[in-house]
């Protein structure tokens, strides 16, 4: 089912980034009990590049990730990862929850949660040898977390976990990223060290999604906008897809004019 | 005597049902860990009074067929059945209705177990069922356990072991972020049915012995008890298997010694036992080890605190501070300096204007990150760094001695 309501980018999924997009989502469909949170959203995401799933709150936006990675059971929709179905592609796929979805007083070091990346390739039964150790420790590195490594994740601030979220992600050593608010609740200084991260993949050729609830840092931040409030708004890169026509059919009257005025000074 | 009965010297069946119990409480130390990380420990309560009718149903069915009412595996094939089918409710309501997950345990757990006794007094009203003392299941009762009893008890704690060690990565991942698991590829769901099934078969193994009312206490208080002593899921489950094999070994030898003693009951207080030493003593986070450890704290952001008022020459009003100052030799009676606290003073001082430079310059975020009002920074930079630091110090600090 193709129901092209209210987008307002004209682009068709399918030709103009190829069937072998990193994510594709078809028709997604999501409901929690009778009242739908993403209603037949269509989403292309094309290879390397930095995507930002805007949307007021409530929208649907971490829905249709959990949904689009199977974590949810949708009530109608597909989700392609390269062409290929989610099964096929597991593999490279990483993904990154939000990091209040986890009891941090869980019996794990900060190293383990990183192994937990490895775990596909160690298999039910394989030994944790030092060459993993080292991959984990060098994903550590990469977040600035090495010193960490035998903590009890507790032990760490939010901005912390939130590193070793990421950490277990680049463990995986995958093609497609999906994060689902990685800057809620973090430092300033987290905040910058993941965008790093994430743009040091895309740079790599690597495919970046995220819920991202900031506004004023889209531009700066991402390449590429989906807007959603229940339905997909827009799609398409930043400088024509994220306009102050777009935002408000997202938002509705929730943009306040003070929040208008600032995006027209960001989007100049 | 109880020596006797811990070095199983009280005789072949006593032996034999402390081996069989110590078994089963390592089999169920392991299986309840992830139920108690998964944090659905009270599932297993629902479980065991949910054996209780598929007992009473399959002493009826064995006695129709004109067999031998007794059969141990019959009767635990019973209880296992009418057990999975309590936890598939259970699982339906919780996950399939409006209800919560508590209240479809309280729902499962007291209509099982009010079906399985208005069946056991039906069965007391039989001929055959006189002496069938099928009560034994309520309590556990180790009287009369046969040689195969306790190899059935063996060869299944034996498979839950291997079980959880096989599984032992999923379990993991499911029981820390399910979503994650999800996203991964791992079905969820049957791994949580796996866990599941490992309780069940613990605790049907374990009805001839503890009984179905207290079998939990074996599936809870081991994992419970293991959390204080470690901070890794994989200790968590091998501490857990010992405090549960230990509780049972001790608890069965104190029954077979002492007459009239309940093995059941006696296990699972010897399982608290364990519990409340942990809960007291475990050296990180015991609740005497928290206490020291606040007090400890406490005295030292006091002596900064002081060292910090003298520095900046400011009067101290809290007692604490100033007793303790004293007794470390820094400070007078009347809250004046001795020579050795200024020049602590003076240091501690120099130390925190150092940290407040850090914390302010993002190159040095990392090593700011260690900031706690303690920890002096050399510590967490090097010489040159600290040497970098300094020369941004406006006026340096002069401290006088």
């Amino acid at each position: 089912m193709t129901l092209q309501l209210a987008t307002k980018d004209g682009s068709d999924a399918g030709t103009e980034v190829g069937r072998d997009a990193p994510l594709q989502i078809k028709g997604m469909t999501v409901s929690y009990g009778q009242k739908p949170a993403v209603f037949s959203v269509d989403m292309t995401v094309p290879a390397g590049a930095m995507t930002a799933i805007i949307g007021p709150n409530g929208a649907g936006k971490s829905t249709l990730l959990k949904a689009a990675l199977g974590i949810l059971k949708p009530l109608a929709g597909q989700t392609l990862v390269f062409g290929r179905t989610l099964a096929e592609s597991r593999d490279r796929i990483a993904y990154v929850p939000q990091r209040a979805s986890v009891d941090w007083d869980f019996p794990t070091r900060v190293i383990d949660v990183v192994l937990m990346g490895l775990y596909p390739k160690l298999g039910l039964l394989g030994r944790v040898r030092a060459s993993h150790r080292a991959a984990a420790t060098a994903c550590l590195s990469r977040v600035g977390m090495e010193d960490f490594a035998t903590r009890q994740i507790g032990q760490l601030s939010g901005g912390q976990q939130q590193r070793v979220f990421l950490a277990r992600a680049l463990a995986q050593d995958a093609d497609l990223y999906l994060l689902d608010e990685p800057f809620a609740g973090v430092d300033a200084a987290t905040e910058k060290a993941i965008i790093a991260v994430l743009k040091a993949l895309r740079d790599a050729g690597k495919t970046v999604v995220a819920v991202h609830h900031d506004l004023s840092t889209v531009p700066e931040y991402f390449d590429r906008v989906f807007l959603i409030n229940t339905r997909k708004v827009a799609e398409g890169p930043v400088e024509e897809a994220f306009t102050i026509e777009n935002l408000q059919a997202a938002y509705g009257g929730r943009l306040a004019t003070a929040q208008v005025d600032q995006l027209n000074g960001t989007l100049g | 005597m109880i020596l006797d009965a811990l070095f199983l010297q009280l005789g072949y069946n006593a032996t034999l049902v402390t081996i069989g119990a110590m078994l089963l409480g390592m089999a169920a130390g392991v299986g309840g860990t992830f139920l108690f990380l998964r944090k659905r420990a009270l599932v297993s309560d629902a479980i065991s009074h949910a054996t209780l009718p598929g007992v009473g149903l399959a002493f009826m069915v064995m006695v129709a067929l004109g067999g031998e009412g007794r059969n141990l595996i019959g009767l635990l094939a019973g209880a296992a059945v009418s057990a999975g089918v309590g936890l598939l409710i259970v699982n339906w309501l919780s996950t399939r209705t409006r209800l919560a997950e508590d209240a479809a345990i309280g729902a499962v757990l007291s209509v099982f177990f009010g079906f399985g006794i208005v069946l056991l007094t039906v069965i007391q009203s039989m001929n055959a069922g006189r002496q069938a003392g099928l009560e034994g299941f309520l309590l556990g009762s180790t009287a009369g356990m046969l040689r195969s009893d306790a190899l059935i008890i063996a060869v299944s704690a034996a498979f839950t072991l291997v079980l959880v060690m096989l599984l032992r990565r999923p379990l993991t991942l499911a029981s820390f972020d399910p979503e994650y698991a999800a996203a991964s590829g791992q079905n969820v769901v049957r791994t949580d049915l796996a866990m599941m099934g490992l309780v069940l078969a613990v605790t049907v193994v374990g009805l001839k012995i503890v009984g179905l009312i207290l079998i939990v206490a074996l599936l809870i208080i081991p994992p419970v008890t293991a959390r204080f002593w470690t901070e890794r899921t994989d200790h968590v489950v091998l501490i857990s298997g010992a405090v549960g094999g230990t509780a049972a070994y001790v608890g069965a030898s104190i029954s077979a010694a002492l007459p009239d003693m309940p093995t059941g009951p006696i296990i699972v207080l010897v399982g608290f036992a364990l519990f409340l030493i942990s809960l007291l003593l475990a050296p990180k986070r015991g609740v005497l080890a928290a206490y020291l450890g606040h007090r400890r704290f406490q005295r030292r952001v006091h002596l900064r605190q002081g060292l910090l008022a003298l520095a900046q020459g400011q009067p101290i009003y809290e007692r604490l501070t100033l007793r303790l100052l004293r007794r470390a030799g820094w400070a007078r009676r009347d809250g004046v300096a001795t020579a050795e606290g200024r020049g602590r003073a003076g240091r501690a001082l120099l130390d925190e204007t150092r940290w407040q430079l850090i914390r302010r310059d993002p190159s040095f975020e990392a090593a700011a990150a260690h900031y706690d009002g303690l920890t002096p920074i050399e510590r967490v930079l090097t010489p040159d760094q600290i040497a970098e630091i300094d020369a941004r110090i406006p006026a340096p600090k002069e401290v006088t001695t």
